[in-house]
């Protein structure tokens, strides 16, 4: 593929969602703009799935940088005031989140196709689901500073209004919550990143990465100040007490966007901004993100095995999941690394499987109470076999997805040894543990049991539409599960690039 | 030195064209006595005065009254863009008074001659080039609001307002005044370039304590303009008093000609060691309490009362970093008031927006009513809504709308280039607060539910159309009286197109900001 084929496709992986949005919220005609919607969320994922190839995922790319090669990249002036430039591309590292990214956005449409939530109008949502695309691709694809700034803050109103509009009873709150805390990581991330451009005179983040261009003073600041701005949008704790609220509140497409993708782009800056531009801040600061991350996996099990809210366990369990994948970051190896890229894509697509079952749960049940929902799997056994599925991918079965992150996170923490990571690792393989045991307690409550008087009522059916929503996210968990070569193998040579000298 | 001065009059030819309006406007109200003569003398001469602007601009510097190398009246890029957005600005805000002079209360002629001789006051600020020329346009352009925030027929907060913004304006201009008595004591200098070069050939006159509370002095009556904290306390008052439009006006115009005041001040003659750390100050009490105390706002426009505290509060900002900067390069300094320049040209314009759709969203002649009045006007007028919500968001410096987004990035950037970190993370959190009430606003125009004593609403479109009948004269509910939409929004044109146009100008300069960053570093 030329070079040229590349950008047009990078720019359209922006431009599709982009104008399929104009177009949704223009036309009257509701079935007809979510049709729109959805066929702009495949074409999105049509021209993301090329991009792997043609670019030299081998190493030697054309930019003489060595610890960022991009396959494509798009490079325009845009506010030269500002240092801004509309400058996009791809690499092993962002790939695979852009197709987990354009994938989800396209199941959460076509689920709204079969079923819009109470709340607004259906084309309402399409169109913010597709504007929420945007800003989320515009961040893995950003290789400008201020422009990643400016696609990380996208993402949030339309966020809020899903959630506001189409969410549960306390979705106001959970939103304004949302929204805050959000707003309060993207500024510090503001910060962070004009710290970044002032000390080093740019934004480019192919000339940045490796921490070439800045001093320790501005590194150890700028990490400080970016590892801060993602720790909110992850969540690390002690910093995620928005996620619950929100992810219980939204409904179930945003839910399955923020728990799939969103909390993403907190792990993604974190490797691709905070380590990348501040190697050494990184160094600096990484006892201290390993200790919270440790503390978020065990937290994020206990708080797991006391909750008695279907949406909000499965909220939570994110908190200790994204433990695992900061875990990863924390070690700064390369096993690290790609046991927090493979750890992202796993958790994406498992706790969207999540969400999609427990939204259709909550929607046939109306009730999320864990108390409420035993004997699921005398009624609807299909639907308590795939929650089954799902929660024992969750949990880290070897040969489902889970496993490759977690597993490969704690072997991290082993390799890099002394006595504060092994204790964290030793402490993470616990955690694991405990996530096993809430999962397992969840599957108990919720397929064993004699049928509760919600659960009585179902009919054992799942819908066509459920099915070939969900499928597809079955499917990626054996196949991430059984080859993980298929995110490792693109991630190998920038995880490399990026840590030179680091096993 | 020749007692006779040769008068650039190509120079003087916006501000010829600013009194010409005001004069034309006062005519015409004499002559034909036509309300729509009349507006339309005024928007015509606004119109005239800003392509003047623009024409005598675009020809490079032109300076006049002078006296050897200072002058008294410098029409250069910078003065050239104030008047541009001053008469721009007065053409918007006579947009939005139709409904409020047609709802009869307020005299046209007099609130036409009013707006466009404030205009003048607006046109000529940019271009003083002395301290008395600079508070005597400043007063200028006060003068006249005295009256309009005054000038509703009948109204008890309106007079109120009035007598507030009287005696506090009246109060700093007499500090500015003393200020500039005691510089020129002193000193012996009054134009803004004499003073600097004094005190960078002489720094032992800073040591003069009288020098310093000269300074103290003039910075602090001119805050008072920009409505900085602690001399920030008419603002809520006066502007929630005033009509709808005159609060516009106040806000936009009025905010404008304090920061061009205290910029022509700060960046040509105090020096940045002495009005820095004062500057900073205010800056960090401006943001913090405006955005604290908007938060508590039931008032509309007292909530965009208390931000538009707020936002003088990231203009001053980079005037503070200049503290801090004293042994920077003067590119950074130049950078900063670019910065603070930027910021204006970027709140003044979404601003100007939601006024406009606050005005588009209440009944003809009404006040700016509660939040809780604004509640599910998205299904009444959607896209009045859909432009405050743009404008407020816009204030909040989030996408989409991206000139506040940028403007907050040019602030930050001036403060990091300043060294002034600590200053760029108090505005960074502030950003946070501004949003949790701008926000409620966004939310409540969307609401389907009533007001918290009532529980959800079966017929949502009845919900607004209460409180509305209540406290207006004209019923804007579709359901309630089918004949009367049609007038409203007839009578509602150029308040829409005001809307529009400023929404449009907010959404070009947020793609590509470059215009404005560029316009700003004149």
């Amino acid at each position: 593929m030329s070079g040229v084929v590349g950008q047009v496709l990078l720019v359209a992986v922006l431009a599709v969602p982009a104008a399929g949005a104009v177009v949704v919220a223009a036309l009257r005609h509701d079935r007809a703009a979510r049709l729109v919607g959805t066929v702009a969320a495949g074409l999105t994922l049509l021209a993301a799935l090329p991009l792997v190839t043609g670019g030299d995922a081998g190493g030697a790319g054309t930019d003489p940088s060595p610890a960022l090669r991009p396959w494509h990249q798009v490079d325009l002036p845009w506010v030269p005031g500002l240092d801004l430039r509309f400058h996009l591309g791809v690499d092993g590292i962002s790939w695979p989140l852009v197709v987990l990214t354009a994938l989800l956005t396209l199941l959460c449409c076509g689920f709204t196709l079969w079923k819009v939530p109470s709340g607004g109008s259906g084309r309402a949502l399409v169109a913010l689901l597709l504007v929420v695309e945007v800003g989320i691709l515009g961040t893995f694809l950003a290789l400008d500073l201020v422009l990643f700034f400016v696609f990380f803050e996208v993402v949030l109103l339309p966020m809020y209004a899903i959630i506001v509009g189409w969410g549960g009873p306390d979705r106001h709150r959970a939103a304004r919550k949302f929204a805050l805390y959000t707003l309060f990581g993207s500024v510090l991330l503001l910060v962070g990143v004009l710290v970044v451009v002032t000390a080093a005179g740019t934004a480019d983040i192919v000339a940045l990465t490796g921490g070439t261009g800045l001093s320790r003073g501005p590194q150890l600041a700028a990490f400080t100040l970016l590892a801060l701005a993602f720790a909110v949008k992850s969540p690390l704790w002690p910093l995620h007490s928005w996620l619950p609220d929100a992810h219980t509140q939204a409904p179930t497409v945003g839910s399955v966007i923020l728990a799939g993708v969103l909390l993403k782009m907190g792990t993604y800056g974190l490797i691709r901004v905070a380590v990348g531009v501040a190697p050494e801040g990184a160094e600096w600061a990484a006892p201290v993100l390993g200790v919270l991350a440790v503390a978020a996996i065990l937290v994020g099990s206990l708080v797991c095995l006391a909750q008695t809210e279907l949406k909000r366990l499965i909220a939570y369990s994110s908190v200790g999941h994204m433990g695992f994948v900061l875990l990863g970051v924390a070690t700064l190896t390369g096993t690290g690394l790609r046991a927090a890229l493979i750890g992202n894509i796993a958790h994406g697509i498992i706790t969207g499987l999540l969400f999609f079952l427990a939204g259709a749960i909550k929607d046939r049940t109306h009730t999320g109470d864990l108390a409420n929902l035993s004997g699921l799997r005398e009624t609807a056994p299909r639907l308590a076999g795939l929650l089954g599925f799902a929660a024992v991918a969750s949990l880290g079965l070897p040969g489902l997805a889970g496993f490759w992150g977690e597993a490969f996170a704690v072997v991290a923490a082993v390799q890099v040894g002394g006595p504060l990571w092994l204790t964290l690792a030793v402490l993470a393989a616990l955690g694991g543990a405990l996530t096993a045991a809430y999962l397992l307690r969840l599957l108990r409550q919720v397929t064993h049991g004699r049928a509760s008087s919600a659960v009585a009522r179902l009919g054992p059916g799942v819908a066509r539409a459920e099915l070939l929503t969900w499928a597809p996210l079955v499917l990626l968990t054996l196949a991430v599960g059984l080859a993980p070569i298929l995110v490792l193998g693109v991630a190998q040579a920038p995880v490399d690039a990026l840590l030179p000298g680091r096993p | 030195m020749s007692m006779v001065q040769t008068v650039d009059n190509i120079a003087l030819l916006p501000a010829y064209l600013a009194a010409g309006t005001a004069v034309l406007v006062l005519l015409a109200d004499l002559l034909v006595a036509r309300a729509r003569v009349t507006v339309s003398a005024a928007a015509l001469g606004a119109l005239a005065t800003a392509a003047g602007a623009i024409l005598v601009g675009g020809g490079g510097e032109r300076r006049t009254f002078c006296v050897g190398a200072d002058c008294s009246y410098v029409f250069g890029g910078r003065a050239a863009l104030v008047a541009v957005l001053v008469a721009l600005l007065t053409l918007g805000v006579l947009g939005l008074s139709g409904p409020l002079l047609r709802a009869g209360a307020t005299p046209v002629g007099e609130y036409c001659f009013l707006l466009a001789a404030s205009m003048t006051g607006g046109v000529a600020l940019g271009a003083a080039g002395d301290l008395i020329t600079l508070i005597v346009a400043l007063e200028t352009l006060t003068l006249p609001l005295y009256v309009l925030v005054g000038l509703r027929r009948g109204s008890l907060a309106s007079i109120e307002a009035a007598v507030t913004f009287f005696v506090v304006s009246v109060v700093a201009t007499t500090l500015s005044l003393l200020g500039a008595a005691l510089l020129y004591a002193t000193t012996g200098a009054l134009h803004l370039g004499r003073l600097g070069v004094l005190f960078a050939e002489q720094p032992e006159l800073l040591d003069i304590p009288l020098t310093t509370v000269a300074v103290a002095l003039v910075v602090v009556g001119l805050t008072v303009k920009v409505a900085a904290v602690p001399f920030h306390a008419w603002a809520p008052t006066t502007y929630d008093g005033a009509p709808l439009p005159v609060a516009a006006y106040l806000s936009t115009v009025s905010k404008l000609g304090g920061v061009v005041a205290l910029l022509a001040v700060v960046q040509h003659a105090l020096p940045a060691r002495t009005t820095g750390p004062v500057l900073a100050l205010l800056a960090v009490l401006t943001m913090t309490v405006g955005n604290l105390v908007a938060l508590r706002q039931r008032r509309t426009v007292r909530l965009l009362a208390w931000s538009s505290v707020a936002q003088a509060g990231y203009i001053l900002a980079p005037l503070g970093a200049l503290a801090l900067a004293a042994g920077r390069t003067g590119d950074a300094r130049a950078a900063a008031y670019a910065a603070a320049v930027a910021y204006t040209v970027f709140f003044v314009v979404l601003e100007l927006a939601a006024f406009a759709a606050v005005v588009a969203l209440r009944p003809a002649g009404a006040d700016g009513g509660t939040l809780d009045e604004l509640r599910g006007a998205a299904r009444r007028r959607p896209w009045a809504a859909v432009g405050l919500a743009l404008a407020l968001v816009g204030l909040a410096g989030l996408p989409p709308g991206l000139a506040g987004l940028f403007a907050k990035v040019t602030v930050v950037r001036s403060l990091l280039d300043g060294g002034a970190g600590w200053l760029a993370l108090v505005v960074a959190v502030n950003a946070v607060l501004g949003l949790a009430y701008y926000l409620r606003v966004v939310a409540a125009l969307w609401s389907t539910d009533r007001p918290a004593a009532v529980p959800t609403d079966p017929t949502p479109a009845a919900a607004p159309t209460d409180p509305a009948a209540a406290t207006g004269p004209a019923v804007t509910g579709p359901a309630v009286a089918p004949a009367e939409p049609a007038a409203v929004l007839v009578r509602a044109k150029p308040v829409a197109a005001v809307l529009a146009v400023a929404t449009v100008v907010a959404l070009v300069v947020g793609f590509a900001p470059q215009l404005v960053l560029d316009l700003a570093a004149r």
